[in-house]
């Protein structure tokens, strides 16, 4: 199987297998927490402002993924409950789903969070997850006049982003 | 799903997009020649080149692991070798090997036999100070600390000044754990 391997990033999306419009909203942190950017596909209910949900979503993944290296049964060398932890460093999740939405979440070694949450019934998205990294390297790495660590202003990336979202099953 | 195996360099390279290498090497020249120019000395040009590479470094990552899949970078020695191996195949079309660990494993260095950057280059008497690929230690500088790696890249040998191959020495200063950024009461 081909991982998206050239610079054209176009022909091996993984293939969409149904309907579509599944997306609720992405969220992309980098390894301060900040937040890079935040589409919004389908939210009808909001109880926070934009800055606070940021930080709510960023806290509660950070937790998850402590909780989830500390309750490892199959590692030995764990540290204790919060002490930080290298990235890439004991084990993670990738998702969980609740009976309304589903989280799906990657992380590169790097500290670049992608957080993607859908409808419930989606399928495995860590291939999609990793198509939307390899997108977010083409748009906005690679744009010289981007500022690492500052929020992404790019009308390609929204646009592309938002028609690979759509087409997600 | 089973967890994707880490690519190998040539697989990499021999999927991107390529430019013609005389051309890469010539404009890599032009850069050092205008700061030659406009710093005038040659432990600044060092500097800036370090700089540059630094930045380059920070992007550079990204590209690196979305390509490559390599999902951690933890081991120090490992991940030494993963740049020898696959990072300079990708970017440069060479392999380095890795040697001269130090005992407690923060310490090695990288040596690379060829070196596209210097092709048609001869360093002249007035700029014998210059590290003329000093952009290629600013560039793991920069990738590493991405991944959490303070690290100290310093040329121990370089062919241009009468050595047999190029070698940097690669110092693990320390690791950063991930830490939580905001504070509780906020």
């Amino acid at each position: 199987m081909q991982f998206f391997g050239g610079s054209e990033i176009s022909p091996s999306p993984p293939a969409p297998t149904a309907s579509g419009n599944n997306g609720h909203m992405m969220y992309v942190f980098n390894r301060n927490g900040v937040c890079l950017l935040y589409r919004e596909w389908n939210r009808p209910l909001r109880t926070l402002n934009a800055q606070q949900d940021h930080k709510l979503m960023f806290g509660l993944l950070f937790s998850l993924k402590s909780l989830t290296a500390k309750m490892d049964p199959t590692s030995a060398e764990k540290g204790n409950l919060g002490v930080p932890q290298l990235p890439g460093q004991g084990c993670s999740f990738h998702s969980f789903r609740t009976n309304t939405y589903k989280l799906s979440f990657m992380e590169s070694p790097s500290g670049i969070k992608i957080i993607l949450v859908t409808h419930p019934r989606t399928g495995d998205l860590r291939e999609s997850l990793k198509y939307i990294y390899n997108l977010y390297v083409e748009y906005v790495v690679k744009n010289p006049l981007y500022m690492p660590g500052s929020p992404i202003r790019s009308e390609l990336f929204n646009t592309t982003l938002d028609q690979y979202v759509r087409g997600i099953a | 799903m089973p967890p994707v195996a880490p690519r190998s360099g040539d697989a990499i390279f021999a999927n991107v997009e390529r430019v013609n290498a005389e051309l890469f090497t010539l404009t890599y020249g032009a850069i050092v020649r205008q700061l030659l120019t406009d710093l005038e000395e040659v432990e600044e040009v060092n500097k800036q080149l370090d700089q540059m590479g630094y930045n380059i470094g920070i992007r550079l990552i990204d590209e690196f692991l979305a390509k490559s899949n390599v999902t951690r970078c933890v081991d120090f020695r490992e991940t030494t070798d993963v740049i020898a191996k696959v990072g300079f195949k990708m970017f440069l079309g060479v392999t380095a090997s890795v040697t001269n660990w130090d005992a407690d494993g923060t310490s090695c260095s990288i040596v690379l036999e060829d070196n596209p950057l210097v092709d048609f280059v001869e360093l002249p008497d007035n700029c014998q100070g210059l590290y003329y690929c000093n952009i290629l230690s600013g560039v793991i500088r920069g990738a590493l600390e991405m991944v959490s790696m303070k690290t100290e890249v310093t040329w121990i040998r370089d062919v241009l000044r009468g050595d047999d191959v190029f070698e940097l020495q690669v110092k693990l200063l320390k690791q950063v754990p991930e830490e939580y950024p905001y504070k509780d009461d906020e």
